[in-house]
């Protein structure tokens, strides 16, 4: 095995052109399981924590620009206000030295259903900026994952960074698991208001073969909010559309049976995540008030 | 490898007293087995059977061998002398000897010089293997055309066993169950079901084998019985059992899981050949196969009661899956059946437990012992017949309480006190925590409060709380006519002026605590402040086994004779150099106080330094509890246990009843533990031992495939243990009621409180949601019916 | 491969590094610190929990290379000659059984109550909710940081 230690960004692509199977390793959180365990003897490791335009973000536009390796911990302390969604998915990540470790390029890298910030990113609307020798492609995060742990990357490109729209509303984020921490999802959702356009927009984790948006769902929420005059009277949603609306998303959902959960548990779980978070980012878009606290 | 003693000043019996290894503990610097590091050593990997059920066709080592950094590779044909062994029964293989019979089945053994290189090794070696049907549970090891996974057996249990593919069978048989059930005003029935547990302790399976000048081998190693393991290693090895010289290492945890051999006659044999130690460390997919778990059970209950709410008979049947191997399933079969109708008198038993050889992962000790898997049963059986009666679950209990005087369903009169009324009574008494303890004071929900955690699944929607009690016996010590003794070797001696005390055991010290009841026993009987815990090894006699609540009461009583002795020795020395400047050296009962020898009236006759001088004393004893018979093999009866423990429980939960997710809030305990020898210690293993019992109750299992008999989920990723934030408070009432039989009075400890936190936490459950949950761990898929 | 890293505030230099080696390994193998622990190896436990560059973070997934020209420090590197509040605090309130899980646990709850002196009872649970504990059931290592936490303000 090689280790190839890159001491700048144009340096890890070029790298990455001469060694396609290096793999990327930044956190180490998910690799590094593999290597103990024996799951995976890569040729080349390609170490990114040199990298530090991959552990900044920027937030002058309309977009947060994330770097790939930002660890969860600051995303979560850091991002609150901008990235709300991901902000509480970071929060569920592994533990406290996970998160410390573990970042949204890592996810993405490894592409796992059950990732935890892929609901919240499909919520909020974001684009992978994967770059190579060759130049740099803007991947729609509904794009980018292509299969169970399979991802829209070339074997020569790098994440460099996700831009993520910045929240112009309540965003929230739930993930059922068996036990109150460090926990993998057995599903998640993710549900993101945008009232600008009068949108919403979902995530469903760990629930499909690949990350989801509930589209049936979000077109239905919509279409009501709109037809409804919700959004001019701000009127507590009918409950009968909250379950409507869970109903449809867990329709989105195309679970397995494993170790985890079972598929009939995680469409049900789907739908019930679906009409909480609603209710949620309905209350908070209400009142302004967001309801709820993890430290 | 630190060989030095540990030496604390501190406590006597009775007193909070800190761990002599304490600051080693905090500072890194205890060596645990896993970091033992020898000049010029090797890393031992083992090659496991990918499948439950196989013939071995052929192996074929040279690609292994022909690499570089290998030094050499053993399968079955390599082995020197004894072939299998075992706890009880001799019938599992060093390695597999042309079949294998459950999934991560020892094969084959590589010795190299990194790890790395050794798992590429060993990732080399070609097997060709035949699969072969396997065998998952009772219908299919009992059919008429179930393969025999052990024939030719010659175990003691071979001959009364009704088909070659059960373990062992224990009935238990006391009055007329036919005739009471014609009185019986209610009659309830259920069948129940225990997942496979995991002991999950920390401290993977590690060892270093050094091979010595003598032809022998020196092992340090993190086991829960050194002499056991020797008995079982010598044969292994072709050596007599004083060239196999064992030193206990660190041990991180145990609950049972080191009970068997794993890696130890592994090393020995890789640095027998190799002529260099050999060091083994298990990673965490490799533990969950390196050792025997809970067994799982399917238990069938029927109890009658009268019109007063009084049991009247109980009838039932236990099946343990014993998987592949026997490991203790004899002994588990045992306890299953004499403590399976539970803390209760019942006139009428007709009680059934055995043991099957299935291709499913081994089984044998864990915490509780055969003891768990009845309780979950027969708690839910009390909670049903108290609905159907309209009375309280604690009030029923009450009513059917067994107390001392009672006579236990195998014939044993319960000859020491047995409070089960009112470890219930002090549980209810307690106040119950307050609601909604979620809400901030701003009034927002924190979800590290509620079902779910961190994972922000509730903000209070869906959450209702519930309150279940339960109550369990355990047996303390081995029991069934085993000759249970431990040894302890006591010297006192003057060193700087003062006496100091050195204590010498085998015994296992895995984290319970045992190291400073030792110092604390040595301390109170011989008046000292010094004392040093010698490092245990196999240079003194067995103390058997960190095991069934015992270590306190065995080696402690050992420890507390031997300590006797070494006084006596004090006083004879005494009597000859003092003896006839004052009268009072001839009375009989004089002490060690304060590093003095004093009257009981509390006169002193002379500092202990000035009896002893230059001269050390020393004595080594072997201590017995009072026998024990077997159990009558169609009646079950027999004085067949020399003490039971008892502890009830309260939980409180708040399940989130549409996501079934649950949040135990409280789950508090009371526990009678005879004589708290160290209160410290004792409220921390009653926790402990709840938290594990938590654990069982709604997230700890083996999944192993129904099909395949593989495991799907060996790793802390999928096997999950409770968190901090999982475990709640846990408030801890200790009663103190004094056994005459035993040492000061005690009662082990250990394993009580996790027999009645599972059924707890799963009533609490139950008053919540309604629902019947007949199988532990509860998945949220059994709440929400999906 | 070699590499070069700063343990407990002493430069150290490890040589042979297989490139798939863990810092843990390295700790635990190579430079004689045995203190962190390997209890699952996959980032699930906490028992090899290390502070890189002041972070905590499980040694056994930060890859040895990943380490060059960083500081690390281990449980060994608590105290400094005498044992530190946190680790009196854990033998006196019997949080230590087995102690396979402490090393991490200490670890984990010095940086919390360098960062937060004062922690709630929740804190303390988040804090150390990726740190496994298999003997205590945690009631006592709760007791032990908010008695570390209650010395640490007496002493100033």
């Amino acid at each position: 095995m090689d280790f190839l230690r890159p001491a700048g960004w144009a340096e890890a692509l070029a790298a990455k052109a001469e060694h396609p199977t290096a793999v990327p390793i930044a956190g180490g959180t998910d690799v590094m399981v593999e290597i103990n365990f024996d799951h995976r003897r890569p040729d080349r490791l390609l170490d990114l924590n040199r990298i530090g335009e991959l552990y900044t973000w920027e937030t002058d536009g309309p977009e947060v620009r994330l770097g790939a390796a930002v660890p969860y911990t600051r995303i979560m302390h850091e991002l609150r206000s901008e990235l709300p969604g991901l902000a509480l998915a970071a929060h569920t990540v592994g533990s406290p030295q996970i998160r410390n470790r573990g970042s949204v390029g890592g996810n993405l890298g490894a592409a796992s259903p059950a990732g935890d910030c892929h609901p919240a990113l499909l919520a909020a609307g974001a684009t992978v900026e994967a770059e190579s020798v060759r130049g740099t492609r803007l991947i729609p995060v509904e794009e980018f994952y292509t299969g169970v742990k399979r991802n829209a990357l070339a074997p020569d490109e790098l994440i460099r960074a996700i831009r993520i729209q910045r929240a112009t509303g309540p965003q929230q984020f739930a993930k059922v698991g068996t036990r109150n921490a460090m926990v993998i999802a057995v599903c998640a959702f993710a549900m993101a208001l945008h009232p600008g356009e009068r949108t919403v927009r979902t995530g469903i984790g760990s629930a499909a073969p690949t990350p989801v948006r509930a589209r049936t769902a979000e077109d239905f929420l919509t279409a009501e909010l709109r037809d409804g005059g919700y959004w001019e009277s701000g009127r507590p949603l009918e409950p009968s559309l909250a379950a409507e609306f869970g109903r449809l998303a867990a329709g989105a959902c195309n679970p397995i049976d494993d170790v985890r959960g079972s598929a009939a548990y995680r469409r049900h779980a789907v739908g019930v995540l679906a009409r909480r978070t609603l209710a949620w980012v309905w209350a908070e878009h209400t009142t302004g008030e967001e309801n709820h606290r993890c430290a | 490898m630190r060989s030095t003693g540990l030496t604390q000043l501190g406590g006597r019996i009775g007193e909070s007293t800190p761990r002599p290894d304490g600051t080693l503990k905090v500072t890194g610097e205890f060596a645990y087995a896993s970091d033992l590091w020898h000049e010029d050593m090797l890393w031992g990997c083992t090659l496991r059977s990918p499948y439950a059920h196989a013939r071995i066709r052929s192996i074929d080592i040279a690609p292994a061998l022909a690499m570089a950094g290998v030094h050499t590779v053993l399968t079955h044909a390599d082995l020197p002398a004894a072939t299998r062994y075992g706890l009880e029964i001799q019938d599992t293989p060093v390695l597999a000897d042309g079949v294998v019979r459950h999934h991560g089945e020892p094969v084959a053994l590589v010795a190299a010089d990194h790890p790395e290189t050794a798992r590429r090794a060993a990732a080399r070696i070609v097997v060709e293997y035949q699969q072969l049907p396997v065998v998952t549970d009772e219908s299919s090891a009992t059919a008429e055309d179930a393969p025999v996974l052990h024939p030719d057996r010659t175990d003691p249990h071979a001959a009364h066993v009704p088909h070659p593919n059960i373990v062992h069978r224990q009935p238990v048989i006391r009055g007329d169950v036919a005739a009471a059930r014609q009185r019986a005003h209610v009659i309830v029935s259920g069948d129940y079901e225990v997942g496979m547990q995991d002991q999950a302790f920390l401290g993977p399976e590690s060892g270093l084998a050094v091979p010595a000048e003598d032809g022998g081998v020196d092992l340090y190693i993190a086991t829960q019985w050194l002499h056991a393991d020797l008995r079982q290693i010598a044969p292994v090895l072709g050596l007599p059992e004083n060239k196999v010289r064992m030193t206990l290492s660190g041990v991180g945890g145990a609950f049972g899981g080191r009970e068997d051999l794993s890696m130890q006659a592994h090393a020995c044999l890789l640095a027998l050949r190799t002529g260099k130690p050999v060091k083994m460390v298990y990673n965490r997919f490799e533990s969950f196969f390196g050792h025997v778990h809970r067994h799982p059970a399917r238990l069938h209950y029927e109890h009658g009661a009268d019109r007063d709410g009084r049991l009247l008979f109980v009838k039932a049947r236990i099946v343990l899956d014993g998987g592949a191997y026997a490991s203790s399933s004899p002994a588990v079969v045992g306890n299953a059946a004499s403590l399976g109708i539970g803390p209760y008198e019942v006139p009428h038993v007709d009680m059934e437990a055995l043991a099957l050889y299935t291709n499913n992962p081994p089984c044998g000790a864990m915490r509780g012992f055969g003891a768990v898997q009845a309780c979950f049963a027969y708690e839910a059986q009390m909670d049903k017949l108290a609905a159907e009666l309209g009375l309280g679950p604690v009030e029923f209990r009450r009513r059917n309480a067994m107390s001392q005087g009672s006579v236990m369903p195998t014939g044993q009169l319960v000859d020491s006190p047995a409070p089960v009324a009112e470890l219930l009574r002090r549980v209810k008494a307690l106040p119950l925590p307050p609601p909604r303890q979620w809400e901030t004071a701003g009034g927002a929900p924190d979800v590290r409060a509620l079902p779910g955690g961190l994972s922000n699944t509730t903000h209070g929607e869906g959450v209702v709380r519930g309150v279940g009690y339960a109550v369990g016996i355990k047996n303390v010590g081995f029991s069934e006519g085993f000759d249970d003794y431990s040894t302890a070797r006591v010297r006192m001696e003057v060193i700087g002026g003062e006496p100091v005390v050195t204590v010498h055991t085998a015994m296992a010290e895995v984290g319970q605590g045992g190291v400073t009841v030792h110092a604390q026993i040595a301390r109170t009987e011989l008046g000292v402040e010094q004392v040093t815990i010698h490092p245990a090894d196999t240079r003194v006699g067995s103390a058997g086994s960190t095991s069934a609540s015992r270590q306190t009461y065995v080696t402690g009583g050992a420890v507390k004779h031997a300590c006797e002795a070494v006084r006596e020795q004090v006083l004879a020395l005494g009597r000859a150099r003092f003896g006839t400047f004052h009268p009072a050296w001839g009375q009989a009962e004089l002490l060690l106080e304060n590093g003095k020898v004093v009257t009981d009236g509390g006169e002193v006759l002379a500092p202990i330094a000035e009896v002893l001088g230059g001269e050390a004393v020393e004595s080594e004893r072997e201590w017995r509890h009072r026998p024990t018979q077997p159990f009558d093999p169609h009646t079950g009866q027999g004085f067949g246990h020399v003490q039971y423990s008892f502890a009830a429980h309260r939980a409180v939960v708040e399940v989130d009843t549409e996501l079934g997710l649950v949040k135990v809030i409280e789950l508090a305990c009371a526990q009678d533990v005879g004589k708290a020898l160290n209160p410290l210690s004792v409220t921390g293993q009653i926790q402990g031992g709840t938290t594990q019992g938590l654990g069982l109750a709604v997230m700890e299992e083996i999944v192993v495939d129904p099909a395949t008999a593989r495991v799907r989920n060996p790793s802390f990723t999928d096997y999950l243990i409770p968190t901090i934030l999982d475990t709640p408070a846990i408030p801890v009432d200790v009663l103190e009621l004094a056994d005459e039989h035993a040492p000061y009075g005690l009662r082990g400890v250990g394993e009580a409180p996790t027999l009645s936190s599972t059924p707890a936490v799963v009533a609490a459950i139950r008053q919540a949601t309604g629902l019947a949950l007949n199988r532990v761990p509860v998945r949220p898929e059994h709440l929400t019916g999906t | 491969m070699r590499v070069n890293l700063t343990v407990n505030g002493r430069p150290q230099q490890a040589d042979d590094v297989w490139e798939g080696e863990s810092l843990l390994y390295v700790l635990r193998e190579r430079l004689g610190l045995p203190g962190s622990k390997n209890a699952c190896e996959q980032g699930e436990c906490g028992s090899c929990t290390v502070r890189l560059d002041g972070v905590p973070v499980c040694a056994c997934l930060v890859a040895a290379g990943q380490a060059e020209g960083r500081e690390v420090v281990t449980v060994e590197g608590l105290g400094e000659g005498e044992l530190s509040a946190v680790q009196r605090a854990f033998i006196d309130a019997g949080a230590v059984q087995c102690g396979f899980c402490t090393p991490g646990l200490l670890v984990a709850a010095d940086e919390l109550l360098e960062h937060n002196p004062q922690p709630s009872d929740a804190d303390i649970r988040e804090a150390l909710s990726g740190n496994l504990c298999r003997c205590t059931g945690y009631e006592k290592i709760l007791d032990a940081v908010r008695l570390a936490a209650a010395r640490r303000g007496e002493a100033g």
